[in-house]
């Protein structure tokens, strides 16, 4: 099976498209001007602890995929996106000029998974301190290794 | 000014915050604005531009919250103003930040509940069906679950968005200066939560609704306590009426403030009374119908303006909504099993544990152990008093979901401030954050 020229399979009676990281923002072009008008969801899993996971032929499993959720109004519809994004180059265009909506989704995804969004207009850590180490839902961040943030020696602020 | 200016920006504030004016591109404009479809840079540019007199500072960036009373929790945000007028806007978020999905990688499907059911605080039920449901559809079990617990389901599911809703009155009342409304909405939505926990145990977080069906059957009496409730709650809402609905302070405060189109919600992914607001009829109750809501009747209230008195106006009738689906539950409710019998996923009863040697080991391994789920993975969504709520679990085939998120639709609606706010009133500020209704708790997670 296959929608535009990428591979669709069925997730418990859902639609999965499967584009590669090239075809990823013509997919969702070509989803929106067919009605999927609202980016409800977009989030990411890693994979890395799980690597051996069903996908259609022709792709490639890699450690992170970003996981797009689009919704028809008009058709009353769902489709999924799911995209394979290397670990070597964590990197994926973003959906924000499409869909404005995407942009916190982006931003949370950048600061759990260090998945950085290019062209985003504001890729800066959203739910994390700026100044945090890591991405926590990375399967390699360990739980419960919470640094010190406020400490005694801690720089007082100049007035 | 500068130096205050500066200060934010390199004493505790790097680029997470409002960027001053001087350093503001066009594309980031975009996104603080609110950005609309189809809106090019150049047309954004022009959004930014403000009389220029080098003579003065014309703006001046300042933080409300993340402890301010009428920011729902930890919410701060930066404003940009120009005397008495917001700019620019934008809300940073992240103080309440714990986590939770990553706990919940680390909790089997049993315990699971009881994480998510803290997320969005004030609609744990709905927070409870759809992590159950999401399990559900991928154990392959969504279609057996016994028709009281569906049934019981809808009931605490209608009764937990009448209970939320009543709570937005208050704090939207307590907003805006209607400060006995407040005392009246908490005290509604108290008798709601009595009911929750004479059902569940527990006033609020209570893991009832779980992978399978339900914790309990409903207790003796219910049908009289929610019969009672039926009864006390509408001549309230007459009450509200009078005390605000036809009130010209009221009106005066929410008509025409925040306004949001059509196209700028859907492309901003807004969902519930928001989208609602600007007169898309879109409610999953009805139009992606699940439990068994397409077998009851009940209207979708929109609004057609997109103001913050719209969004007031559909919450309040929303309410008189859940009340006519109750009362139509109530009348259907079968008796029966409230949770499905498989021994997969169902602990043995209670009773059985002290005669069954088998029974207290299988009772012993499904709560420390949990119950393994398939490999997959699912997205499920529901329609919380705020909107879409959606499940998307990937599972590796072992008794805890290998990725947990959770769609918030706090997380995803507060994106619209900046452009509710924007040329508004610092005033009205107040009245549009509380018009979006947000849970901090589910914003963060």
């Amino acid at each position: 099976m296959s929608l535009y020229g990428v591979p669709l399979s069925d997730s418990r009676g859902q639609r999965v498209l499967h584009p590669t990281r090239e075809q990823y923002v013509a997919t969702v072009k070509a989803l929106l001007d067919d009605t999927f008008v609202m980016c409800i969801d977009l989030t990411a899993v890693d994979f890395l602890t799980h690597p051996g996971r069903e996908l259609p032929e022709g792709i490639a499993a890699e450690r992170f995929e970003v996981v797009v959720n689009l919704l028809s109004l008009e058709r009353r519809e769902r489709i999924r996106v799911r995209v394979q994004v290397p670990e070597s180059d964590a990197t994926l265009p973003t959906l924000f000029d499409m869909y404005p909506g995407s942009e916190a989704m982006e931003r949370e995804v950048y600061d759990m998974f260090g998945i950085a969004f290019s062209n985003h207009p504001d890729l800066t850590r959203i739910l994390m301190p700026e100044d945090w180490d890591g991405h926590p839902l990375r399967k390699d961040y360990d739980q419960g290794r919470i640094p010190v943030q406020f400490s005694a020696d801690f720089p007082a602020r100049e007035a | 000014m500068t130096d205050i200016v500066s200060t934010i920006r390199e004493g505790n504030e790097p680029a997470q915050g409002l960027k001053p004016r001087s350093e503001l591109t066009a594309r980031e404009l975009l996104r603080e604005v609110g950005a609309v479809l189809r809106m090019s840079e150049a047309e954004a540019a022009k959004l930014g531009d403000i009389p220029v007199d080098p003579s003065e500072d014309q703006t001046m960036i300042i933080n409300m919250g993340p402890q301010h009373p009428s920011t729902h929790g930890v919410l701060r945000l930066m404003l940009e103003l120009q005397g008495e007028t917001v700019l620019r806007c934008k809300p940073i978020i992240g103080y309440l930040h714990t986590g939770m999905e990553k706990t919940g990688e680390n909790l089997t499907y049993m315990q699971g509940g009881t994480n998510v059911t803290r997320m969005d605080y004030l609609s744990p039920l709905n927070n409870e069906l759809v992590f159950s449901m999401a399990t559900e559809k991928l154990l392959g079990i969504d279609g057996d679950i016994p028709e009281r617990a569906v049934w019981m389901r809808m009931l605490l599911s209608e009764l937990n968005r009448m209970s939320s809703h009543l709570l937005f009155m208050a704090t939207n009342g307590m907003d805006l200066g209607a400060v006995s409304m407040m005392i009246y909405g908490w005290r509604e939505r108290e008798d709601v939560l009595r009911f929750f926990q004479k059902v569940t145990g527990l006033r609020m977080n209570h893991n009832f609704i779980r992978p399978g069906g339900v914790a309990a059957d409903l207790p003796e009496g219910w049908r009289d306590d929610v019969l009672h409730l039926l009864d006390s709650i509408p001549p309230r809402l007459e009450e509200y009426d009078i005390l605000m609905t036809g009130q010209p302070i009221w009106r005066d405060r929410l008509q025409g403030v925040g306004v949001i189109t059509q196209a700028e919600a859907m492309a901003l992914g807004a969902t519930g009374p928001i989208l609602r607001s600007t007169g898309v009829e879109w409610d999953l109750r009805r139009d992606q119908p699940y439990l068994h809501y397409d077998e009851v009747e009940f209207d979708v209230i929109v609004g057609s303006y997109g103001d913050a008195f719209d969004r007031y106006a559909i919450r309040l009738n929303e309410i008189r909504e859940s009340i006519k689906i109750v009362r139509q539950i109530l009348d259907r409710m079968p008796t029966g099993d409230y949770r499905i019998q498989n021994k997969k996923i169902t602990p043995p009863p209670r009773a059985r544990i002290d005669e069954s040697m088998e029974a207290l080991i299988h009772h012993f391994k499904i709560f420390t152990e949990g119950f393994k789920v398939p490999e997959g993975e699912v997205y499920v969504a529901i329609e919380s008093p705020r909107g879409e709520i959606g499940c998307y679990i990937a599972s590796d085939g072992s008794a805890t979901p290998y990725r947990l998120h959770v769609r918030a639709p706090s997380f995803v609606n507060i994106q619209c401030l900046p452009h509710m706010m924007r040329g508004g009133l610092v005033a009205d500020a107040v009245a549009v954050i509380s018009s979006v209704d947000p849970v901090l708790g589910e914003v963060d997670r």
